[in-house]
C-alpha cells in the first residue's frame, strides 16, 4: 500500500447544532455584504466604473419610479406563485421541474377558452370558465407523472422535464392555429376590442392594474402556510416525504398522497397560467414562463420550502434580475456582466450555509508524523 | 503475552460535536495477545472512541500512540497502515461480489482472484474460518458474512482488531465458533477489542474491561476480578438490578390466530412457510431465530404491511367474535377497532419520523383524529410531555427532531407511543438492539406491564438470554418455518439454539 501522508491535517469540519437564529441571520446578512464588496471589485477591475454607481443604477432598475416598483412586486407575486406551487411536491421529495410546463398549459387552457367561448358567455361565466379550465389543465399535467410513479415508480424529474417540451410544443402548434392576423406568427391580444375574459383591474389608480395578481398571491402564500404546517393534508405530505415505510406503517396511501399533492402543485401552476394570460399579457407566446418555472425551483429551495420566508427569497430575485437588466442599459454594460453579478450574489447567500451548519476548527498542535 | 508497550495507547482523547461532548480526556491502552471488552452505556461514546482509532473522525484533543510511537490517524487508510482493522455492526459487503472480490476492493495491489483466494484459504486455514472465496454474498448466511468481513481485515494485515458487538446477529453456536477464532488470534498475539452488551460474553471471552460513562473513562480492570454486577454499576453509575420478572399470565385467551400464513419476497423467494400459531392475551410470546428467519415479514404481516401468498390472520375480540385481518392494510385494521400496536425493527425508517419533533412523532397514529381539515396540536404535545415524563426521555425538549436523541430515548419515544393508545395486541421487534442495560430494563418492565394488563404481547429479540427470561411461550423459525414452540419457563438454552438452526427439533407442541 502506499505511504500514506501522516502529518495532521491543518483543520478540520464539524457539525454545528448551536447557532442561535440571531447568529444565522448575521451570517446571512455578512454574506451578502461580503458578495457586494466581491462584485464591486470585479466591476472595478473588469469595466473600471464606480460599483456604487452600478449598484445605484440596479436599486433604480427594480425601484426607479412607482410603476417600475409595482412591476417588481407584481413580478414577484408570479415567480411567487410558482415556487408556492412546487413546494408541497418537494416537501414530499417529489423533484418536480415541470413548474414550467404547467404554467403554460394552464396559460394554454386559459386563451383557449377565452378565444373560443367568448361570444357565447357572458364575462364573469367567461372568466370562472377560463379559471377552472386553467386549474383542471395544470393539475392534470402535475398528475400524469404522479400516476406513473405512484404505479410504475417510474422517475419524476424526467417525466416532468419531459412534459415542459411537450406543453411549449403544444403552445407552439396553437399558437399558429390561432395566430391574428394570418401570418404574423402569432396571437396578438386576444379580445383586444372587447376586452372579454380580462381580469378587472382594481380600482382606477395606477397600481389597480397590478393589485390583483398581488392579493391572489398574498392569499395563496397564507393558504399554503397552513396547509403546509396545519393541515392533516399538510402532515400527510410531510410523512411521505421523510419516509414512505413510516406512511405504510401509519397506513397513509402513499400513491394517493402523491397523486392528490401533484394536483394541488399542478393546479397552482395552472393558476400562475391563468393570471399570466387573462391579467397581464392577454396574449400566449411560447416564452410567457420565461424559465420562471426553474426560477422558483431556486426559490423554493432558498426558503427551505417556508412560504412566508419565500416572499422574500422571491422579491430578491426578482430584484436583482430588474437590477441587471438596468444595469446593462444604464451603464453600458452587457447583460451578461450584470448576470455575473446575480451569480455571485446567489453563490454567497447558498454558501453561507455551510457556515451556519458546520464550524471550521483549526488543529492548534502540528503534531509530527509518526512511523511504524 | 506479558508485552509492556502498548499495541495502542490512546492519551487524554477529546471529541465533541457541536455542544455534545462524546469523549471527554479517554485513556485507553491495549496490548498485544490481550482481548479488551469495551463497556458502557449507549451514548457513552465507545463507538467514536474506535472511530478514531479507525480513521473515521479526528481527535479534537490528545494524542494516540502505536506500538509506544506517537501516530496520526486521519483517514481509514491510516488506520489500515498502522494494522488497525474494524469490523462493523453493519456489514459493509457488496452482495453481487464474490467473498474473494469483496476482500480485495479497494486495496491497491494488482487483481489476482487465484493468489488472493489462495492467501485467504491460508487465514482460513490458520484460524479455523470456513469460508469460500468465490461464494456469492448474496449466498451466505448473516455469521459467514461476518466471517469474510473478519478475513478482509486480517487479509488487510491487521493485527489489531476492533469488533463492534459482532454478536447481535449470530446464534449460540455460531457465537462459540466466533469466540473460539478470537482466541485463536489472541494466542496468535494480535490485540482485540470488542464491543458488546451482553454479559455473559464479557466474562467468558475477555481478559480485561474498560468501561465508559458519559463520554469519561471510568476505569479498567481484569475481567477475572470482576462480576457482571459491579461492571454495569460502573457503566450505569448507580446499583442497577438484573432481574427479569415473569408474572403469571392471568387467564390467557387466544386473540390472534395465525393460519397456515405463506409469505413470498418480491422476487419470488419463500419467507414464510405454512406458519400457524396463536398468540394468547395476556402472555408474552417470544419468536426465536436467527435474523432472516421470517421474523419481520411475520410481524408484517400481521401489522398489515405485508402481501400475503395464503394463510389467514383472525384477530379474536373478547366476546369471541372472530375477523379476518388479512388483506387490510394499518388504517383499515384501524378503522376495525382492532387496537394493534407495533413496535417495528426500523425505528427511525418506519416507526418514527427522524425529522419530526417528538410532538409529530406522537401525531403519526392520531393525526386524523377530530373533524376539519386541520390537525388537532394539543393532544399530541401531551401525550409527548407525558411520555418524556413517564419514560424519563432525555431530550432537551418536546420540540427536538426525534434523530438527535440517543438509541434508547427514540426507543422510549416509540414504544410509548406504542402503547399509549392501550392497545389489545403489541408486537414488538428488537425492541432493545443497540440499547444499554438502563433503557433495556426499563423497555422490558413496560413490556411486562402490558402483559399484566392483559395485552397479548409479541417479543422478537435477538438476546437468546432475555427473550427465555421474559417470554411464556417461545416460538422458534427457522428458514421461514416453524421449528418448534416451547414453554418459557422450562426451555432449554441449547435446545432453542439448534432449533434456530433447523427444522423438526424436539418441540413438546404446546399450541
Amino acid at each position: 500500500m502506499a505511504k500514506t501522508n501522516k502529518s495532521e491535517p491543518l483543520f478540520h469540519i464539524a457539525k454545528r447544532s448551536d447557532m442561535t437564529l440571531k447568529k444565522a441571520i448575521l451570517v446571512r446578512v455578512i454574506a451578502i455584504f461580503a458578495a457586494l464588496v466581491v462584485c464591486a471589485i470585479i466591476t472595478m477591475i473588469t469595466t473600471g466604473l464606480n460599483p456604487f454607481t452600478v449598484y445605484g443604477s440596479m436599486a433604480k432598475g427594480a425601484f426607479g419610479t412607482a410603476r417600475k416598483s409595482w412591476i417588481t412586486v407584481q413580478d414577484t407575486s408570479i415567480l411567487l406563485l410558482i415556487a408556492l406551487a412546487l413546494t408541497p411536491a418537494f416537501k414530499m421529495k417529489f423533484w418536480n421541474i415541470g413548474g414550467e410546463g404547467q404554467v403554460l398549459i394552464g396559460a394554454l387552457a386559459t386563451s383557449a377558452v377565452m378565444l373560443k367561448l367568448s361570444p357565447y358567455l357572458p364575462n364573469p361565466a367567461l372568466i370562472a370558465v377560463m379559471f377552472v379550465a386553467a386549474i383542471l389543465a395544470g393539475g392534470i399535467w402535475g398528475v400524469l407523472p404522479a400516476l406513473f410513479k405512484a404505479k410504475w415508480n417510474t422517475n419524476e424529474t424526467l417525466f416532468t422535464l419531459m412534459m415542459n417540451y411537450i406543453a411549449t410544443q403544444l403552445v407552439a402548434f396553437y399558437i399558429i392555429v390561432w395566430e391574428y392576423p394570418k401570418g404574423a406568427g402569432k396571437v396578438g391580444i386576444i379580445n383586444a376590442k372587447t376586452e372579454l375574459g380580462w381580469l378587472p383591474r382594481l380600482g382606477s389608480s395606477m397600481g389597480g392594474k397590478y393589485l390583483l395578481t398581488i392579493i391572489i398571491a398574498v392569499i395563496t402564500t397564507i393558504a399554503m402556510f397552513a396547509y403546509l404546517y396545519y393541515s392533516k393534508h399538510g402532515y400527510e405530505i410531510c410523512v411521505v416525504g421523510e419516509s414512505e415505510n413510516t406512511a405504510r406503517y401509519v397506513g397513509i396511501n402513499v400513491g394517493k398522497v402523491i397523486i392528490r399533492t401533484m394536483f394541488i402543485s399542478g393546479a397552482i401552476c395552472g393558476l400562475t397560467g391563468f393570471i399570466l394570460v387573462a391579467g397581464i399579457h392577454q396574449t400566449i407566446t411560447t416564452s410567457l414562463v420565461g424559465g420562471q418555472g426553474f426560477t422558483a425551483v431556486m426559490v423554493s429551495w432558498l426558503a427551505k420550502f417556508n412560504p412566508i420566508i419565500m416572499i422574500f427569497a422571491s422579491l430578491l430575485i426578482v430584484f436583482l434580475k430588474k437590477g441587471a437588466g438596468e444595469v446593462a442599459t444604464s451603464c453600458g454594460l452587457n447583460e451578461s456582466f450584470s448576470e455575473i453579478l446575480t451569480g455571485i450574489i446567489i453563490f454567497f447567500i447558498i454558501g453561507c450555509e455551510f457556515f451556519i451548519r458546520y464550524k471550521i476548527v483549526i488543529n492548534k498542535k502540528t503534531m509530527k508524523g509518526g512511523n511504524k | 503475552m506479558a508485552n509492556t508497550t502498548p499495541a495502542v495507547q490512546m492519551k487524554n482523547i477529546s471529541k465533541h460535536f457541536g455542544r455534545v461532548i462524546a469523549n471527554s480526556n479517554v485513556n485507553l491502552e491495549l496490548y498485544r495477545g490481550e482481548i479488551l471488552a469495551l463497556l458502557g452505556e449507549n451514548g457513552s461514546g465507545k463507538t467514536t472512541l474506535m472511530n478514531m482509532l479507525c480513521g473515521l473522525y479526528f481527535p479534537d484533543e490528545g494524542e494516540i500512540l502505536i506500538d509506544g510511537k506517537p501516530a496520526t490517524i486521519a483517514s481509514p487508510k491510516d488506520s489500515f497502515s498502522y494494522g488497525i482493522g474494524m469490523v462493523h455492526q453493519h456489514f459493509k459487503l457488496i452482495d453481487v461480489l464474490s467473498a474473494a472480490e469483496n476482500i480485495v476492493l479497494g486495496l491497491d495491489e494488482k487483481l489476482d482472484i487465484k493468489k488472493s483466494s489462495a492467501k485467504i484459504k491460508e487465514i482460513c486455514d490458520k484460524y479455523g474460518f470456513d469460508v469460500d472465496p468465490a461464494q456469492k454474498i448474496y449466498d451466505m448466511s448473516v455469521s459467514q458474512k461476518q466471517t469474510v468481513e473478519i478475513v478482509k481485515v486480517l487479509y488487510r494485515g491487521a493485527d489489531i482488531l476492533i469488533l463492534d458487538e459482532p454478536t447481535a446477529v449470530l446464534t449460540p453456536q455460531e457465537t462459540e465458533k466466533l469466540f473460539a477464532v478470537l482466541r485463536k488470534m489472541k494466542e496468535d498475539n494480535k490485540a482485540i477489542i470488542i464491543i458488546t452488551h451482553k454479559m455473559h460474553e464479557v466474562e467468558s471471552l475477555s481478559d480485561r474491561v474498560a468501561v465508559l460513562r458519559k463520554g469519561k473513562y471510568i476505569g479498567d480492570m481484569r475481567t477475572a476480578d470482576t462480576n457482571a454486577a459491579e461492571m454495569t454499576d460502573m457503566m450505569v453509575g448507580r446499583k442497577v438490578v438484573l432481574n427479569i420478572i415473569r408474572p403469571e399470565p392471568v387467564n390467557p385467551q387466544p386473540r390472534i390466530l395465525v393460519n397456515g400464513l405463506t409469505v413470498k419476497s418480491e422476487d419470488g423467494i419463500t419467507k414464510l412457510n405454512n406458519v400457524s400459531f396463536t398468540i394468547r392475551s395476556g402472555e408474552i410470546l417470544g419468536i426465536a431465530g436467527i435474523s432472516g428467519c421470517g421474523q419481520k415479514e411475520l410481524l408484517e404481516a400481521i401489522a398489515g404491511l405485508q402481501v400475503v401468498e395464503s394463510g389467514s390472520i383472525e384477530y379474536v375480540d373478547d366476546k369471541g367474535k372472530r375477523e379476518q385481518l388479512l388483506g387490510k392494510d394499518p388504517k383499515q385494521i384501524r378503522d376495525m377497532g382492532v387496537s394493534l400496536s407495533f413496535v417495528p425493527e426500523d425505528r427511525l425508517g418506519m416507526g418514527l419520523v427522524a425529522n419530526m419533533d417528538l410532538a409529530d412523532n406522537m401525531m403519526l397514529r392520531s393525526y386524523e383524529n377530530g373533524r376539519g381539515p386541520f390537525t388537532d396540536r394539543k393532544a399530541p404535545k401531551k401525550l409527548a410531555q407525558s411520555v418524556v415524563k413517564d419514560l424519563e426521555v432525555v431530550t432537551p425538549g418536546i420540540n427536538t427532531p426525534v434523530r438527535s436523541l440517543s438509541g434508547g430515548n427514540v426507543q422510549k419515544i416509540l414504544v410509548g407511543r406504542e402503547i399509549a393508545s392501550a392497545p389489545k395486541v403489541l408486537l414488538t421487534a428488537y425492541a432493545v438492539r443497540g440499547l444499554d442495560i438502563n433503557a433495556s430494563y426499563t423497555i422490558y418492565d413496560l413490556i411486562n406491564e402490558q402483559k399484566k394488563a392483559g395485552v397479548a404481547v409479541v417479543y422478537v429479540g435477538e438476546d437468546l438470554d432475555v427473550l427465555m427470561e421474559l417470554s411464556d411461550r417461545i416460538l422458534v423459525l427457522c428458514g421461514g418455518e416453524v421449528s418448534g414452540v416451547l414453554d418459557g419457563r422450562t426451555a432449554d438454552r441449547n435446545e432453542v439454539g439448534l432449533l434456530m438452526t433447523k427444522v423438526g427439533g424436539n418441540s413438546d407442541g404446546k399450541n
